[in-house]
C-alpha cells in the first residue's frame, strides 16, 4: 500500500466569488461540520445504529450544491452527501431519519427537495441522473441533473454505462466525483487505473476537469460551468473534486487498520473550513463578529436538527405494507392484517 | 376482424400508447429503425420520431438505470431487454432500484415504467436466448410480473402495464410471437393482475402461463380423448398472484398440475403448488404436481425438445394424479388393507 496522491496543496482559494456568497458558503459548511459532529455523537449514544461522516468534504459538497438551479435541477446523492442536502434546504430531520433507521432513503420528500433518496448502492444512482437529464431533454425543459459518486464508485460498470449513455445523447448531466482518496479501506492507486477519473471523460468525448475539492470557490466555479454547458445543450461533463475523507468510512470502520495517521494529519491541515475562514479574514470579507455569529447560528441549527431527529416519531409498522405498490395487493393486505393481530397481542 | 400475431398485437399496443400519451418513450437495443429483433417496435421511430422510440447504447443496466431516472422525472419509459438472459446485467437496477423506489420514498417517487423481456425457449435459439427468468423477478417485492399467452392479452396487458403506476416486468413468450388470433384492437381483456379460465373442465386444473398456455390447451384436448375433463387456468399475472381464481378452480376439480418451461427446482411452480396446497388441501385428491423444464442449463436447440414440457409430458403427469385408488401400489399392500375405490374422494366429502 502506498500513500495516496495528495491534491495540489493550494493554501488559498482560486477563482472569485462575491463576499456574500463566500460568507454563505462558510455558514453552510460550518453547519454541516457541526451537524456531522452531532450525528457522530448520536451514533455513540446509541441513537443511530450507524452514521457516515462527510468530515473534510464540506467544500466539495457545498460548492457543488450551491451551483445548482434550485427550481430546475435535481441531485442524485450517495449516502455521504449530508452537506449537499443541507445546502439544498432538504428537511434535515427527514434526511437523518435514515441514519436513525426509521426509513430507508430518509423521510424527506425527494421530489420537493429536488434531492433523490439517500442511496447506498455504490454507483447505482448514477444512471438515474442520466435518465432524469434525458427526460429534461426530451421534454425540452431547462433542468439538469447532477450525479454524486465516489472514487470507488468510479470502478462500477454502471458509472461507465451512465457516462457513455449521457454522452451519446448529450444529456444535461454533471458527473461529480468526490475523490476522497479512499473507498472504505482501498486507496486510489488500487482503484483508479491511470490515476484520474476526470481523464476518463475524454474517452466519452466530454470535458473532464480535476479541481481542488477543498477549495469551495473552485468547486463552485467548475460545477457552474458544467451546468451552463449542459443547459446550453452541449452535453455532460465530469468533475473530479480531489478531497479527503478525514474520518473513518463509517462509525463501524477502523482506519487504523489500513491507513497512516500521518496522512490524516497532513490533510487535516488543509481543512476546507479553516481555509475558507483564512480567505475571508485575509480579504477583509468577515470580522470576528461574523465568525462568532456564524458559529452560534450553526451550533443552534445543528442542535435543533439533532433534537428533531432524536425525537422524530418512526413511521407506523403498517407503512411497511402501504408503499410497496400504489395500492397494496390482496396478499399484502392479508399479511398486514395478520401482522396487526400479532402486534396487538 | 383480422388475424394478427402476438408480435403485431404488441406493436399496436406500443403504437397506441405512444399516440395516446406523450409521456411514453420506447427505447432499447435495436428497437429503432430495425424495429427490434422480433419486429415488435417496427415502424415506431418512423411514425413518432427519434425522441419517442430510439436505439440506446448496448448497456442493459444503463437502459434500466436511465429508465429509473426518466420515470421519476415524469415520463413513462417502456424499455426492452433484447433477450431474457441479457436482462441479467440490469438485475441490480431492477432489484435494488426499480422495485424499491416507491417504498423507499413512501410513495413520493413512483416509477411508472415497463421492462419488456422476450423470454423462454422453443425457437431454436442459440445459447443465452431461451431462458425462463420469471422466478427471479416474481420473487422481488415491488415488481409486477405479467405474461400474456394470447395476442389479445398481449395488446390489452401491455397497454395496462404502460398505464400502471407501478413498475412492470412484461414477459413476452417469444415462441408465441407468431401465434395468430382474430383481434380487433384496441381490445380490453381481463385486468392484467387476474388469472382467467381458458377452458373449463371438472377433473383437473392445469395451471399455466405465457408460452405454456397453448401447450396446456393442447394437452387438455388430448386428455379429453382419454376421458379426462381438464380445466386450464392462464395465470397472466405471476406477481401478484390471483389466488381467488386458482383456488376456485382447484376446489372444483380437486386436482392441480402446474406447467412451466423454467427449471422445476425452486421454480415458479413451487410457489403455485404451495399456495394451492395451503388453500385447497381438503379438496385435493392428489398432491399438486409440477411439470417443468429439467434442472439443467438451457440445452442446445437439438436437445431442447427433451427439456421443454410438451403434451405427452403433461398427459403423463395427469395420469399420475392418483385417479381412483390406483395410487396405492397393489403389490405392496395386502389385499384386505386396500382402501376402497374412490377413497380419496370420500375423504374429501367427510372433511369438507
Ligand atoms: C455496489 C456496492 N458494492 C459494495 C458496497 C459496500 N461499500 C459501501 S461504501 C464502499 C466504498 C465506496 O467508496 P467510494 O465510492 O469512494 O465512496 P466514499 O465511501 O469514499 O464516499 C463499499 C465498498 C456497496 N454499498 N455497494
Ligand atoms: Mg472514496
Amino acid at each position: 500500500m502506498s500513500a495516496p496522491r495528495p491534491a495540489d496543496p493550494h493554501p488559498e482559494t482560486t477563482g472569485t466569488a462575491s463576499p456574500a456568497l463566500l460568507r454563505d458558503f462558510y455558514r453552510t459548511m460550518l453547519t454541516a461540520r457541526l451537524l456531522d459532529e452531532e450525528a457522530v455523537a448520536l451514533q455513540r449514544q446509541g441513537v443511530f445504529p450507524a452514521y457516515v461522516s462527510l468530515r473534510g468534504q464540506e467544500a466539495a459538497q457545498v460548492g457543488s450544491a450551491a451551483a445548482l438551479d434550485r427550481d430546475h435541477d435535481f441531485a442524485f446523492p450517495t449516502y455521504r452527501e449530508m452537506a449537499v442536502a443541507l445546502a439544498l434546504d432538504v428537511d434535515m430531520v427527514g434526511y437523518l431519519a435514515s441514519h436513525r433507521a426509521l426509513w430507508h432513503g430518509g423521510l424527506y420528500d425527494p421530489m420537493r427537495s429536488r434531492f433523490a433518496p439517500i442511496n447506498a448502492v455504490v454507483g447505482g444512482p448514477v444512471p438515474h441522473a442520466v435518465g432524469w437529464a434525458l427526460g429534461e431533454r426530451l421534454r425540452g425543459d431547462p433542468g439538469c441533473a447532477i450525479a454524486y459518486f465516489g472514487d470507488g464508485a468510479s470502478s462500477e460498470g454502471d458509472v461507465h454505462e451512465a457516462m457513455n449513455f449521457a454522452a451519446v445523447f448529450a444529456a444535461p448531466v454533471v458527473f461529480f466525483c468526490q475523490n476522497n482518496q479512499w473507498a472504505l479501506s482501498v486507496p486510489n492507486d488500487r482503484q483508479v487505473a491511470g490515476g484520474s477519473i476526470a481523464a476518463r471523460a475524454a474517452g466519452y468525448g466530454m470535458p473532464g476537469v480535476t479541481v481542488d475539492g477543498n477549495d469551495v470557490v473552485a468547486v463552485h466555479a467548475a460545477v457552474r460551468e458544467a451546468l451552463e454547458r449542459a443547459r446550453s445543450g452541449a452535453g455532460p461533463s465530469v468533475i473530479e473534486a480531489r478531497t479527503y475523507r478525514l474520518g473513518p468510512h463509517s462509525t463501524s470502520d477502523d482506519p487504523g487498520r489500513y491507513r497512516d495517521p500521518d496522512e490524516e494529519r497532513r490533510w487535516r491541515e488543509r481543512d476546507p473550513i479553516a481555509r475558507l475562514r483564512a480567505v475571508l479574514e485575509r480579504d477583509g470579507h468577515a470580522d470576528t463578529a461574523f465568525f462568532e455569529e456564524a458559529e452560534r447560528e450553526a451550533g443552534e441549527q445543528a442542535i435543533r436538527i439533532r433534537d428533531g431527529v432524536s425525537s422524530a416519531p418512526p413511521p407506523g409498522g403498517e407503512e411497511m405494507f402501504t408503499h410497496v405498490y400504489r395500492e397494496p395487493t390482496e396478499a399484502l393486505r392479508a399479511q398486514q392484517r395478520a401482522w396487526r393481530e400479532e402486534a396487538e397481542l | 376482424m383480422a388475424e394478427i400475431t402476438m408480435a403485431q398485437a404488441l406493436n399496436r399496443a406500443l403504437r397506441d400508447a405512444l399516440h395516446d400519451d406523450p409521456n411514453v418513450v420506447v427505447y432499447g437495443e435495436d428497437v429503432g429503425p430495425l424495429g427490434g429483433v422480433f419486429r415488435v417496435t417496427d415502424g415506431l421511430t418512423a411514425q413518432f420520431g427519434e425522441d419517442r422510440c430510439f436505439d440506446s447504447p448496448l448497456a442493459e443496466s444503463g437502459i434500466v438505470g436511465t429508465a429509473v431516472g426518466m420515470a421519476s422525472y415524469g415520463l413513462r419509459p417502456v424499455v426492452e431487454m433484447q433477450f431474457d438472459a441479457f436482462g441479467y446485467p440490469a438485475f441490480e437496477q431492477v432489484v435494488s432500484h426499480v422495485a424499491k423506489m416507491r417504498n423507499r420514498t413512501r410513495g413520493r417517487m413512483s416509477l411508472p415504467l415497463v421492462i419488456r423481456i422476450p423470454y423462454g425457449g422453443g425457437i431454436g435459439g442459440v445459447e443465452h436466448h431461451s431462458d425462463s427468468s420469471e422466478a427471479y423477478y416474481a420473487h422481488t417485492p415491488g415488481l409486477r410480473v405479467i405474461t400474456p399467452g394470447t395476442p389479445s392479452d398481449a395488446y390489452s396487458m401491455l397497454r395496462e402495464a404502460i398505464a400502471c403506476p407501478d413498475p412492470v416486468v412484461f414477459l413476452e413468450p417469444k415462441r408465441r410471437y407468431w401465434a395468430k388470433e382474430e383481434v380487433e384492437t384496441p381490445v380490453r381483456t381481463a385486468p392484467m393482475d387476474r388469472a382467467v379460465v381458458r377452458r373449463t373442465g371438472s377433473d383437473v386444473t392445469l395451471i399455466a402461463y405465457g408460452p405454456m398456455v397453448a401447450t396446456a390447451l393442447e394437452a387438455a384436448e388430448a386428455a379429453r380423448e382419454e376421458g379426462r375433463d381438464v380445466e386450464v387456468v392462464d395465470l397472466r399475472s405471476l406477481a401478484p398472484f390471483d389466488d381467488a381464481t386458482v383456488t376456485a378452480s382447484v376446489r372444483k376439480t380437486g386436482r392441480a398440475l402446474v406447467v412451466h418451461e423454467a427449471a422445476t427446482f425452486a421454480g415458479y411452480g413451487a410457489e403455485v403448488a404451495a399456495r394451492v396446497t395451503e388453500r385447497c388441501f381438503h379438496y385435493l385428491e392428489a398432491p399438486v404436481l409440477r411439470v417443468g423444464g429439467l434442472d439443467i442449463p438451457y440445452p442446445p436447440p437439438r436437445l431442447e425438445h427433451h427439456h421443454l414440457p410438451d403434451v405427452d409430458r403433461i398427459l403423463d403427469a395427469i395420469a399420475r394424479l392418483q385417479w381412483e385408488a390406483d395410487w396405492v401400489d397393489p403389490d405392496a399392500v395386502p389385499s384386505g388393507a386396500r382402501p376402497p375405490a374412490s377413497g380419496a374422494r370420500r375423504g374429501r366429502e367427510v372433511r369438507s
